[in-house]
């Protein structure tokens, strides 16, 4: 087993990616020479090793980015796009919204967007809202687009593997908080399944749903609250959409109480939706209301002490957690 | 016309303060770590906001973007504000929201610094409107780097206001670089200015590393946005002496290349000129630096003393209550 940080394992499914199917392509924003030369970074060394012809420094130009992405996907080649970080990827919508999603469904189901969208996103560098803004319930919300949002380095490179394959454009969402922790990964061939949550922790009490960089605040809290005699299962969706909805209901139908922990806004985020579902088709097996761990309803301030604030902790998972107990 | 002499020791007083202030925040970052974050300097850029600056009047507004101290320092804005915002204090002008880049100080009109490259010039181009429609005596000022004109929202943002004429100066500040990749890397021809006649405004190449310049430039620009004649595009040709952020390993920026530039100090250009004119003496150009090293001394104080802000107030500012 290699242990390997985030990024590094995205650089190794790119690597391996671009090895197998030479209509894999990479485009984006420093994406070749940048301005870093770390190791730990996901295109980190892919320009010496597959060329400018294959790993594409692109000018300051998202909708073209994506509009690059939906064309050459188009056209039969696998694109993969980075976007620097989340907020850009409002310059890039229209291409992805408008057009990767839609496409296809316009021609009857005649065209396919085989694209991958890499967004680098998370808040807690200190760089405020314009580079900090979890979007993910924005794209969730778009029919045609799967959404990714991987929470360990073993994940990331089997989700990534398998989003390259997949015939429909898939945005796939990195914290860039996790791109240096390490973590154990497969040293053999290995790729993960698109749609299929992950319980990442088993338990009895209470369901704890979450993704991305929140699943490590999560499983703290369940280790805190462990300590005193209460079992909580974490379940890492993965995979927003297509949604898991079999493990997810399963495992409250198992505890009767659902805590959703995530990084974005609460308004309109994607708890609501989880919350929905459950509501919908386990309202039954709940014994207590559910609750939401998220970002307050406000951009990303700059400031230390105001974005510590922003960003949830174990502290308020656990408090969320008594709650209903 | 010539400059006014005041007009030309503003611009060396404000073009020191800058240098000061900046090198003084790379200190801030990367020696004593004070500074969490980001933090992107315009170290040998410093002509391009004090001729500008010095050549608007107080309606004038400004709109800029991430590499932004020295614009707003030029443009009068308060250098004890702009280092607790910095800091991410409570004092700071936006109350820690913003940081290093988006610092926003409508007391001197500068309305928006937004860290989306390519953001600014649409917002310009509302501000100019608004101006046109009241029949303001003012212009907008829109501070672009050369790398955002790789972005769509900045050509529809031309195409605009070139059509309806507005009164707006697109000043970009060509430094070479856009993060790690250089002019040539991401823009298929030479000039920028010449980018302007495809939007029917005028496109001006000049030497932003003399201030003098880039302050005609400015004056002509302004004149002609006041009698209705519309926008002009100004590419001032200068260099980023350091990394696109302080995280920057500089790998891509050759050593010879850097130094060359350095040896183009505008500070130094406009210094030497004042002086060959008689205009300023030793003894007045120590003073100015001594000014400078005070203000930013003072700034820097009066940063590490204010409190943090309280958590909560995260909340606040969202909406006008
Ligand atoms: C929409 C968007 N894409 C990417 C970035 C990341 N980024 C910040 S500055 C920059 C380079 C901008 O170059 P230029 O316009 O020449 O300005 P300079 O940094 O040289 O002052 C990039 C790519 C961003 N801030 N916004
Ligand atoms: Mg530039």
């Amino acid at each position: 087993m290699q242990k390997l940080g985030m990024g590094q394992a995205i650089n190794q499914a790119l690597r391996e990616e671009m090895e197998r199917d030479f209509r894999v392509f990479l485009a984006g924003e420093g994406i070749g020479v940048g301005i870093h030369t770390s190791p730990l970074m996901p295109t980190t060394g892919l320009l010496d090793a597959f060329g400018p012809k294959r790993v594409k420094d692109t000018p300051v130009s998202e909708a073209v980015i994506a509009g690059l992405a939906v064309g050459a996907a188009a056209a039969g080649l696998r694109p993969v796009i980075e976007i620097m970080f989340n907020p850009f990827f409002t310059l890039a919508s229209d291409m992805i919204v408008n057009h990767a999603a839609k496409l296809r469904y316009l021609s009857g189901g005649k065209t396919a967007f085989p694209l991958v969208v890499r967004i680098k996103s998370g808040a807690g560098f200190g760089a405020g809202c314009q580079h900090s803004h979890n979007l993910e319930a924005w794209v969730a919300h778009c029919p045609g687009l799967k959404v990714v949002m991987p929470a360990t380095p073993r994940d990331a490179k089997g989700l990534l593997k398998s989003a390259i394959r997949d015939e429909n454009p898939v945005i796939f969402i990195e914290d860039m908080g996790l791109y240096f922790a390490p973590g154990d990964v497969p040293d053999e061939a290995y790729t993960i399944p698109l749609g299929k949550a992950d319980i990442k922790r088993s338990g009895t009490d209470v369901t704890l749903v979450t993704w991305s960089k929140m699943l490590g605040v999560s499983l703290q809290a369940a280790e805190q609250l462990a300590a005193q005699g209460i079992s909580v299962e974490v379940v890492d969706l993965r995979t927003l959409t297509p949604l898991d909805t079999d493990t997810l209901l399963a495992s409250v139908r198992k505890t009767g109480r659902l805590v959703v922990v995530h990084e974005a806004t609460r308004t309109g985020g994607f708890a609501g939706e989880i919350a929905a579902v459950v509501m919908e088709q386990a309202f039954a097996a709940l014994k207590a209301p559910l609750r939401r761990v998220t970002g307050p309803d406000i951009p990303v301030p700059a400031s230390p002490p105001l974005e510590q604030f922003y960003i949830p902790d174990a502290g308020q998972v656990v408090a969320a957690i008594k709650e209903i107990l | 016309m010539s400059i006014p002499k005041e007009r030309q020791m503003e611009m060396a007083r404000t073009m020191i303060l800058a240098r000061q202030f900046e090198e003084t925040l790379a200190d801030l970052v990367r020696q004593q770590g004070k500074i969490h974050g980001m933090m992107i300097l315009a170290t040998g850029q410093e002509a391009v906001g004090s001729g500008v600056c010095a050549a608007l009047s107080a309606n004038d507004i400004l709109i800029t973007n991430h590499r932004s101290h020295h614009h707003l320092l030029a443009r009068g804005a308060d250098p004890k504000a702009l280092m607790a915002e910095i800091f991410g204090k409570r004092t700071g002008c936006n109350k820690g929201k913003s940081g290093t880049l988006h610092l926003a100080v409508p007391e001197v009109n500068a309305l928006c610094t937004t860290t989306v490259v390519g953001g600014g010039p649409p917002i310009a181009v509302g501000a100019a409107f608004a101006q046109q429609y009241e029949n303001r005596e003012a212009v907008t000022v829109c501070f672009l780097g050369d790398g955002s004109t790789g972005e769509g929202s900045v050509h529809e943002a031309f195409n605009l206001a070139g059509l309806w004429r507005l009164p707006v100066l697109f000043v970009c500040e060509n430094n070479k670089y856009a993060a790690a990749q250089s002019y040539r890397e991401h823009t298929p021809v030479d000039s920028l200015a010449a980018r302007g006649a495809a939007y029917g405004m005028p496109g001006e190449s000049i030497d932003g590393n003399d201030a003098l310049a880039v302050f005609e430039a400015t004056r002509r620009a302004r004149a002609r946005a006041l009698a209705g004649e519309g926008p002009t595009l100004i590419e001032c040709l200068t260099y980023r002496w350091r990394g696109h952020g302080e995280t920057d390993h500089q790998l891509y920026q050759p050593a010879d290349e850097i130094a060359a530039w350095k040896k183009k100090c505008p500070i130094d250009r406009l210094v030497n000129t004042l002086r060959e004119a008689g205009a300023l003496g030793d003894a007045d150009l120590e003073a100015m630096r001594a000014t400078a090293a005070e203000a930013v001394a003072d700034a820097v104080r009066f940063a590490e003393e204010s409190p943090w802000p309280e958590p909560q107030e995260a909340l606040d500012d969202v909406w006008v209550a």
